[in-house]
């Protein structure tokens, strides 16, 4: 049966599309991402404590690396392939680099609903696989150069409200632990999936505002925007079953690996690197990706997971 | 009642550059500015703040001709290529001169 959640972007990118006058007020939707940020980041650091962090770093590091090759591999397919010029080409692969928050909780939602488990400490590999692929996609655009103004670049990257929100959300589920959190638990857990409904009912309005500029730049980034996120998965799924994690934590890190950001990005990317076109990347993560993943990806990740748990079996 | 003449400098442009723009008024010797948040349509598309990539926001501030001149020339020299901004000049009358 086809979850509600999913319904209400189904809503809000229809009402888009037929240019119905529904917004959400810009407060509300901030207010909503901010819930949804705080929430995944509680959640993980509860589960951080329960861990020795070392025993973590294998992970950390192997997410690492796969944000910054899946930013090198996307790039020179844009650039070649796909003909965008070297800024262009370089902002989109970041966006494909790094994550979506929304797509992460989607798929969070989705495994609590089929009551598969999976390892809760995914948050932290979450805000890890934010960073990479900005710095990766900033040396693409400009190359090494000197005038590259790092330290506000660093200040853009690592004091965003993602970054900001998730890391303290962590921080404060960590300190607090289970029983220190159940406090506040009616706001951030049970409150979760009807939050997550509005937050996908406003995405699936901004989506459907995407529309306009996907139809003038064509159908390579329609293709690059399917493509893209299905490699993505298979790399993440590989990852995920050498690493050892179970079938619901590997969909979640070939979600991770497919999804692609449209918060942290976008405004790194404006900043550092302003001659790209915000219009292109947006509209490849927004207008296909990020409904492309919600809809249909999770499922298939899922499927993925499970084939590749059985086949390695034997 | 003396009457002084001063400029009032707006800039409408997008949120993303707004700590920017704040640094760069702050060392061009703007004594003041008030920032507003906006929405509204140009040569760029529609920008309607519905979220975070498409917010727009309007920046005035009022200053002496000469700074109002160096602001928005240093703008138009490193944000017109690539941002969405205007900008625009009128004269207005301050009633104490020595805030401008």
């Amino acid at each position: 049966m086809i979850d509600p959640i999913i319904l209400f972007f189904l809503l809000g990118a229809v009402a888009g599309l037929l240019r119905s006058e529904l917004r959400l007020p810009a407060a509300i939707y901030e207010f909503v991402s901010i819930v949804l940020l705080l929430a995944i980041g509680l959640k993980g650091g509860v589960e951080l404590a329960k861990q020795p962090f070392a025993s973590l770093l294998p992970q950390m590091l192997t997410v690492v690396a796969m944000g910054f090759g899946l930013t090198l591999l996307a790039f020179p397919v844009l650039r070649y392939l796909g003909r965008f010029k070297r800024a262009d080409a370089a902002s989109i692969a970041a966006h494909y680099g790094s994550v979506s928050v929304g797509t992460y909780a989607v798929a969070v939602a989705y495994l609590g609903s089929q009551q598969i488990s999976f390892e809760e400490h995914m948050p932290l590999l979450l805000v890890l696989l934010e960073v990479p692929a900005i710095l990766v996609g900033i040396v693409l655009a400009r190359g090494l150069s000197r005038q590259t103004r790092w330290k506000s670049i660093a200040h853009e990257v690592f004091l965003g409200k993602g970054i900001v929100l998730l890391l303290g959300g962590l921080l404060i589920g960590w300190v607090a632990g289970p029983d220190g959190l159940s406090s506040i638990e009616p706001l951030f857990v049970d409150l979760f999936k009807g939050i997550l409904a509005l937050f996908l009912l406003e995405m699936g309005l901004i989506m459907a505002t995407q529309m306009g500029s996907l139809r003038r730049h064509g159908p390579f980034l329609v293709v690059f925007g399917i493509v893209m996120p299905l490699f993505s998965a298979l790399v993440g799924t590989w990852l995920g079953w050498s690493l050892g994690l179970s079938i619901g934590g590997t969909t979640i890190l070939a979600t991770l690996a497919a999804s692609a950001s449209y918060i942290a990005v976008p405004a790194a990317m404006r900043i550092s690197v302003p001659e790209a076109n915000p219009t292109l990347s947006l509209a490849g993560a927004l207008g296909i990706t990020f409904p492309f993943n919600v809809l249909l990806g999770i499922p298939l990740y899922h499927a993925l997971a499970v084939w590749a748990h059985t086949f390695a079996k034997g | 009642m003396q009457r002084h003449i001063r400029k009032l400098l707006t800039v409408v442009t997008e949120a993303a550059l707004e700590a920017t723009l704040v640094r760069d008024i702050d060392r061009l010797h703007a004594h003041g500015y008030t920032i507003t948040d906006a929405r509204g349509k140009g040569s760029r598309g529609t920008r309607n703040a519905g979220w975070e990539a498409s917010g727009n926001i309007r920046i005035e501030v009022v200053c002496d001709a000469a700074t109002a001149g160096e602001i928005a020339a240093y703008l138009q020299e490193h944000y017109y290529d690539n941002y969405a901004m205007i900008l625009f000049m009128s004269d207005i009358e301050v009633l104490r001169p020595e805030k401008f």
